[in-house]
C-alpha cells in the first residue's frame, strides 16, 4: 500500500447524462493528514464525497481509499472509513445513546463491544450527561457532536466530514476544531473534510484543493497557496517628497515596489524580516517613515482569486436548496 | 484498528438495529402510538356503527300488517310460522351477502386490511423523510446491505400491521364483533399470514414509488390518489357481487379483497371453503414475491446511482 489513504485519478461524476457535476479531478491524500476540499456552493464536493465514502457510483475513472477501489471493494471501504454528514442525520425519537448504538449495528459491531465503544465516544464528545436524552432536546452543537460520536463508532482509519461546522456557533465551532485536530493528534487519522469557511481550512487543513465547476483548481498548503500570490504587502508612506523605488527594491526579499496615492505598495516574502530592513534603509538615507503596515495574504485571497469574485447561490439545484431549508427548518425549532 | 473479528458478516445484520428504529419511533412516541390506536376505534365505532346496514333489514322492520292477517283470515299459528319467516329474512339477506348476520364483524375485517394500507404508506412515505434528513446517505456509506435497508422499512410496517390488527380485533368484539361458525383460535395465525404477505407487497410497492422522490409532496400526492380507489374498489365496505361491473373488475384484481375474503373466511364466516382459501392465498402471496422483488430490484438501482 502506497503512503496515500484516498487517491483519486480522473474521477468523475455525471448526473443525468449531461450534469457534470465532478471533472476528471485528480488528487491524493497522504496518511494522517487533514485535506480540505473548498469550493464554492455547486463546485462539486458533496459529489466527491458520495463517491469517495460510496454512495454514488463514479461515472468515470476510479479512487481508492486505504488500496480498496471504491467500486469493485466497497464493503472493505466502507469498514474502513467513518462519516459525519453535513446534515444532522441522528433520530430525533432517539436518545443519543441509543443512536449511537444504532450506527454501530449497522457496521455489525457486536453489542458487548459497542456498548464499551458508545461510552467512550460519549465521554470524548462531552454527551455522556444527556446520553438518555431524546436526540430532538440536543442543541445545534451536541448535535453535531452526536454525529461525530457516530461516525467515529467502527475506528475508521478515514473519517470524511461534509461541512462539518455549518451553522454552528463561535465556540461550538472552535470545540468543533479541536475535536478534529485532536483526532489527528492522537488517532493518527486521515481527514477529509469539505468547507467553505476559509478560516477554517487555514487553521485545520495540512492540504487543501479548490475545487470550483467540477475541476480542481490547485492544491497546497495553506501557506503554499498563499505564498502563490506573491508573498506580504508591506505599504509604506514618508515625509520627504521623493521616489524610493529603486532604493526599497534593492533590499532583500522585496519582490514588487508600486507607488500608490503618495504611499508606496511593497510585495515581499517574509514581510515581518523586510519591514525592519525596509525602515532601517531608508532611516540610513535620511528618510523619515511616517507610516508602514504589514498584511499576510489570507486564503480569501487565494480563493477569490482561482475562483472569481461572482456569487454561485443561484447555481444550486432546487434540489439541495429545499433540503437547506428544511434544515434551517429544523434548526429553528 | 478496525477489529474484524468484533464484526457480524451476516448478510441480514443491521436488519433488526433498522427496523427496531421504525419501530421505536412509534412505539415510543406515546402521542403517535395512542393516535395509530384510535384511529381504528373510531373507524370502526363511527362507520360501523352508522352503517348497521343489519338494522336496516333486520326483523323489527319487518312485521306482518293487520290488514294482511284480517284480509287472509290467518289462523294464529299461521302468523307464528309467517312471522318466523320474516323475522329470519333479514339474518338470511346479511348471511348471504355479507356471509354473517353481523355488519360490524364484515366492517372489522376491512379495517384491519385498511390499517394494513394505511400503516404501509406511511412506511413508503418514511424513505423520502430519510433521504431528506441526510439518513439514508449515512446508512448507504455503511457495511449495511442495500436489501436490508428496504427490507427493515417493510418488516416494521408488517410488524406494526399485525399488533394494530390484534387491536381492532380485541377492540371490536365489545362493539359486537361476532365470530363465525367455523372460527378456531389457529385461525387468528392465519390471519396474521394475510396480513404478513399483503403487507410485504404493499410495503414494497409504497417503497418503490418513493425511493426516488427527494420530496415529499410526491408521495403524498400519490397515495391521495391510490388510497381512496384501493379502498372502496374493495370489498372493505362491501361485497363485490354487489358493485357494478366495472367497479367489480377493479375490485376483482385487488389483492385487497383476496386478504379480506380470505380473512372473513378465518374469522367470520360460518363455514371455510378450502378451495377458496388456497387461491386466495396464493394469490396474496404472488402479489407479495412480484412487488417484493420489484421493490427491492428497483430501490437496489436506485440507491446503488
Amino acid at each position: 500500500m502506497s503512503n496515500n489513504a484516498i487517491e483519486a485519478e480522473a474521477l468523475t461524476k455525471v448526473f443525468n447524462g449531461s450534469l457534470v457535476a465532478v471533472d476528471h479531478i485528480d488528487f491524493s491524500v497522504r496518511n494522517g493528514e487533514i485535506f480540505g476540499f473548498l469550493g464554492p456552493n455547486g463546485a462539486g464536493k458533496t459529489t466527491t464525497i458520495n463517491m469517495l465514502i460510496t454512495v454514488l457510483k463514479p461515472t468515470e475513472g476510479k479512487a481508492s481509499i486505504l488500496g480498496y477501489d471504491i467500486a469493485k471493494q466497497n464493503t472493505q471501504v466502507r469498514y474502513s472509513i467513518g462519516v459525519v454528514p453535513q446534515e444532522y442525520t441522528a433520530d430525533e425519537d432517539l436518545t443519543g445513546y441509543e443512536n449511537i448504538l444504532l450506527c454501530a449495528d449497522l457496521y455489525g459491531i457486536q453489542r458487548e463491544v459497542s456498548k464499551k465503544r458508545a461510552s467512550e465516544l460519549l465521554e470524548l464528545v462531552e454527551l455522556t450527561a444527556f446520553k438518555d436524552k431524546k436526540v430532538q432536546t440536543y442543541s445545534g452543537g451536541m448535535r453535531r457532536r452526536l454525529e461525530l460520536a457516530c461516525g467515529l463508532i467502527n475506528r475508521p482509519k478515514v473519517l470524511f466530514l461534509d461541512e462539518p461546522t455549518l451553522g454552528l456557533d463561535v465556540q461550538t465551532r472552535a470545540a468543533t476544531w479541536n475535536y478534529i485536530k485532536m483526532l489527528k493528534k492522537e488517532f493518527g487519522m486521515t481527514l477529509f473534510m469539505t468547507t467553505h469557511y476559509l478560516e477554517e481550512a487555514d487553521a485545520l487543513c495540512d492540504r487543501i484543493a479548490i475545487i470550483d465547476h467540477g475541476k480542481i483548481i490547485v492544491v497546497g498548503s495553506p501557506t503554499e497557496l498563499k505564498d502563490s500570490l506573491g508573498g506580504d504587502i508591506i505599504t509604506v508612506a514618508i515625509k520627504e517628497d521623493v521616489d524610493i523605488t529603486e532604493l526599497v527594491e534593492r533590499i532583500n526579499h522585496v519582490k514588487e515596489v508600486k507607488k500608490e496615492n503618495g504611499s508606496y505598495r511593497i510585495k515581499s516574502e517574509n514581510g515581518e524580516i523586510t519591514a525592519p530592513l525596509i525602515i532601517e534603509s531608508l532611516r540610513k538615507e535620511g528618510h523619515v517613515v511616517t507610516r508602514l503596515s504589514l498584511t499576510k495574504p489570507t486564503l480569501n485571497e487565494v480563493y477569490l482569486q482561482y475562483t472569481g469574485k461572482s456569487m454561485r447561490d443561484a447555481e444550486e439545484s432546487g434540489d439541495s436548496l429545499y433540503a437547506k431549508r428544511m434544515i434551517m427548518a429544523r434548526r429553528r425549532h | 484498528m478496525s477489529k474484524m473479528n468484533n464484526v457480524s458478516k451476516s448478510k441480514l445484520h443491521g436488519l433488526w438495529a433498522l427496523t427496531n428504529r421504525e419501530l421505536k419511533k412509534w412505539y415510543k412516541t406515546p402521542v403517535v402510538f395512542i393516535l395509530t390506536l384510535l384511529q381504528p376505534i373510531i373507524w370502526l365505532g363511527l362507520l360501523g356503527n352508522a352503517l348497521n346496514l343489519g338494522s336496516l333489514v333486520g326483523s323489527s322492520s319487518l312485521t306482518i300488517p293487520p290488514q294482511v292477517i284480517t284480509e287472509l283470515q290467518l289462523t294464529p299459528a299461521q302468523i307464528t310460522v309467517l312471522q318466523g319467516f320474516f323475522s329470519n329474512i333479514g339474518d338470511t339477506i346479511m348471511q348471504g351477502t355479507f356471509g354473517t348476520t353481523s355488519y360490524i364483524s364484515f366492517m372489522a375485517v376491512g379495517m384491519i386490511a385498511f390499517t394494513a394500507l394505511f400503516t404501509t404508506m406511511f412506511s413508503g412515505m418514511s424513505v423520502v423523510w430519510d433521504r431528506r434528513l441526510g439518513f439514508l446517505n449515512k446508512a448507504l456509506s455503511t457495511p449495511v446491505s442495500r436489501a436490508v435497508i428496504i427490507l427493515s422499512k417493510v418488516l416494521s410496517a408488517t410488524l406494526r400491521s399485525i399488533f394494530q390488527a390484534s387491536i381492532i380485533l380485541i377492540i371490536a368484539v365489545p362493539l359486537g364483533f361476532q365470530f363465525g361458525a367455523a372460527f378456531t383460535a389457529v385461525n387468528i395465525l392465519g390471519v396474521f399470514a394475510f396480513l404478513f404477505l399483503i403487507c410485504m407487497g404493499l410495503s414494497s410497492l409504497f417503497i418503490a414509488i418513493n425511493i426516488r422522490s427527494t420530496r415529499i409532496e410526491t408521495p403524498m400526492a400519490v397515495m391521495n390518489l391510490l388510497n381512496l380507489p384501493l379502498t372502496f374498489a374493495s370489498s372493505a365496505f362491501f361485497p363485490i357481487e354487489q358493485m357494478p361491473g366495472w367497479l367489480q373488475a377493479v375490485a376483482t384484481i385487488n389483492p385487497l379483497s383476496y386478504t379480506m375474503n380470505g380473512m372473513r373466511q378465518l374469522l367470520i364466516n360460518s363455514s371455510i371453503d378450502y378451495s377458496q382459501l388456497a387461491l386466495q392465498y396464493a394469490y396474496v402471496g404472488l402479489f407479495a414475491l412480484v412487488l417484493t422483488t420489484v421493490g427491492i430490484v428497483l430501490s437496489w438501482r436506485f440507491l446503488n446511482k
